[in-house]
């Protein structure tokens, strides 16, 4: 069914009792000819792109726990792309040019919502590494400009810009293309259009081992509920990568850390855009509810818990409420952690692997929500082509033998 | 917050006063293996870490208290510790692992 405001009429007049399920719940066939591992909304993204890009519909996304339960489900919904490298500026940059279009595309509403993320200034370093940003985004085409601390309070009124503070306001780069995006609506999507197109979604089904022939191609997986045969098979598994591709044999320079966030009690619209403080460390926006959504950064120890430490929390709001003390009486609702694959670089690895047949797309850490629709489509691209694209070459797995690696962690000094 | 026990010390500490510092028993190469190994031997020595779902061997550093390091062994998805031990010590075998779970 298409969603329209007709349908939503018809739906309305019938009491919204005949909506039908939005795509079905799967069980394996034997085989096919593309499955994804983790239903993401990295994962089922690339299941759309495959399917309707490249006409690959014969294919099956596994998940072993439930539809964009992992870190699509849980994180702060943050999109940017202002990023300092050329090779960042082009598959960020692509993935907000595929935001611009997704709800249509999909016929569904993901909420995009180009708001803008400001990023304060709040000391010289600070203003010096922003506007080198700003410029090597404009020398990129990517959308970043300057703002003096008056530019900032105009467009942020709640911001106090007295510079007798211990962090005072010392400019902002602001990005207007950039927001945040509704995460449910992203998976649920990319699910609902991908499985008209004939792919299987299919939910509780923990991939365990990846079954290789005699040349060291994949044929396929082992999952609870079976193995289930593959010509090629598609990895984004975010922070379980490294245990999936251990299945492979394959070691990868990753490590696993958890993350959270928290969200407070709704209130009235207060805060029009998405704020980033990379010197005192918080970043926050206040999401349609009216709940503030709130980052924290990692723990400092690996781990798979998909919980992280009170410390850590307690650490964050006292960031927030230094920069915006009007949120101390706020109180939180609810805070969670996810688990967040970290490469040594900081950028993602997207691309072919070692063993034939088998690609992968991880490493996003910290802020891969926004790319979704450009690491799907360049996943979906890499897997059709047996090749990487042009965007995505450079975030290839060899960079870590050979040298060139895309040091955004150096350069942003900041998770997202 | 995790609870540490420094074998330095011999005490149960707050993790506030430690600092995590990655994978236990990566050795660094002398230089007589440097100038024989290839790019890839140098990648994995870098780069490449177990980042294990069980039990991981790990480095901590008593940053706020005696200011030594020291390893661990961490179940990574309970984050609960089954022993820590002075870094001049082999890694311990799963059979030695399992007994300390016993304990
Ligand atoms: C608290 C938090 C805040 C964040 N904030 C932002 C932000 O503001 N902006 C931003 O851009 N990014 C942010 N991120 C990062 C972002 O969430 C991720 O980079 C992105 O969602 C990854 O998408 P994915 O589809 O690859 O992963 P996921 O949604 O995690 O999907 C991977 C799936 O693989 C499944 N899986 C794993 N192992 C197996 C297996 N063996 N068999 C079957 N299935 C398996 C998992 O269950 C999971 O559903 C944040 C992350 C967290 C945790
Ligand atoms: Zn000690």
């Amino acid at each position: 069914m298409k969603y329209s405001a007709r349908t939503l009429f018809s739906q309305a007049l019938k009491g919204h009792k005949n909506w039908p399920e939005q795509f079905p719940n799967k069980e394996p066939q034997k085989d096919y000819d593309v499955v994804i591992v983790g239903a993401g909304g990295h994962g089922l993204g690339a299941a759309y792109y495959l399917a309707k890009k490249y006409g690959i519909t014969n294919v099956a996304v596994v998940e072993k726990g439930w539809l964009g339960g992992g870190n699509t489900g849980r994180n702060t919904t943050i999109i940017r792309s202002n990023y300092l490298f050329d090779e960042s500026a082009g598959i960020y940059d692509h993935a907000v040019d595929l935001w611009d279009g997704l709800s249509q595309e999909l016929n569904y509403n993901v909420m995009f919502s180009k708001r803008g993320v400001l990023m304060l200034a709040h000391n010289v370093h600070d203003v010096q590494s922003f506007q080198r940003h700003v410029h090597a985004n404009r020398l990129n085409g990517v959308d970043n400009k300057w703002l003096t601390p008056e530019e900032c309070k105009k467009f942020l009124p709640i911001l106090d810009i007295s510079q007798d503070r211990r962090y005072p306001v010392m400019g902002g780069a602001l990005q207007m293309r950039a927001g945040t995006a509704r995460h449910d609506s992203v998976a649920w999507g990319y699910a609902r259009a991908a499985s008209a197109l004939g792919v299987d979604i299919i939910q509780n089904c923990m991939v365990t081992g990846i079954r290789r022939g005699k040349d060291g191609a994949v044929e396929g997986v082992e999952t609870q509920k079976g193995f289930i045969g593959a010509k090629k098979i598609g990895v984004s598994a975010a922070g379980n990568t490294s245990v999936v591709m251990d299945m492979a044999g394959l070691r990868f320079p990753l490590e696993s850390y958890p993350l959270q966030a928290l969200v407070s009690e709704p209130v009235k619209p207060v805060l029009n855009c998405v704020v980033m403080s990379n010197a005192v460390h918080a970043y926050i926006s206040q999401s349609d509810k009216g709940e503030l959504v709130i980052g924290a950064g990692t723990d400092q120890y690996t781990s798979y818990s998909q919980r992280g430490a009170l410390h850590i929390l307690e650490h964050t709001l006292m960031s927030i409420c230094e920069i915006f003390p009007i949120f101390k009486r706020q109180r939180m609702l609810r805070s969670w952690g996810g688990i967040v694959d970290v490469t040594p670089d900081r950028s993602p690895i997207v691309g072919k692997t070692p063993v034939p047949g088998l690609y992968v797309n991880c490493g996003w850490g910290t802020g891969g929500f926004k790319a979704t629709p450009g690491a799907a489509d360049m996943l979906a691209y890499t897997i059709a082509h047996d090749a990487p694209h042009k965007i995505n070459a450079p975030f290839n797995l060899d960079r870590f033998v050979g040298g060139r690696l895309i040091d955004e962690a150096a350069a942003a000094a900041v998770a997202h | 917050m995790l609870l540490i026990h420094c074998p330095h010390c011999n005490e149960e500490r707050p993790e506030l006063e430690f600092a995590y510092a990655g994978e236990a028993h990566i050795v660094r190469p002398n230089e007589a293996e440097q100038a024989e190994m290839s790019d890839a031997d140098w990648s994995k020595f870098m780069f490449i870490r177990d980042n294990i779902r069980g039990d991981h061997a790990e480095r901590w550093w008593h940053a706020h208290g005696c200011n030594m390091f020291f390893n661990a062994i961490r179940n990574t998805v309970t984050d609960k510790f089954t022993m820590t031990y002075k870094v001049c010590q082999k890694r311990p075998t799963e059979h030695q692992i399992k007994v300390a779970k016993n304990d």
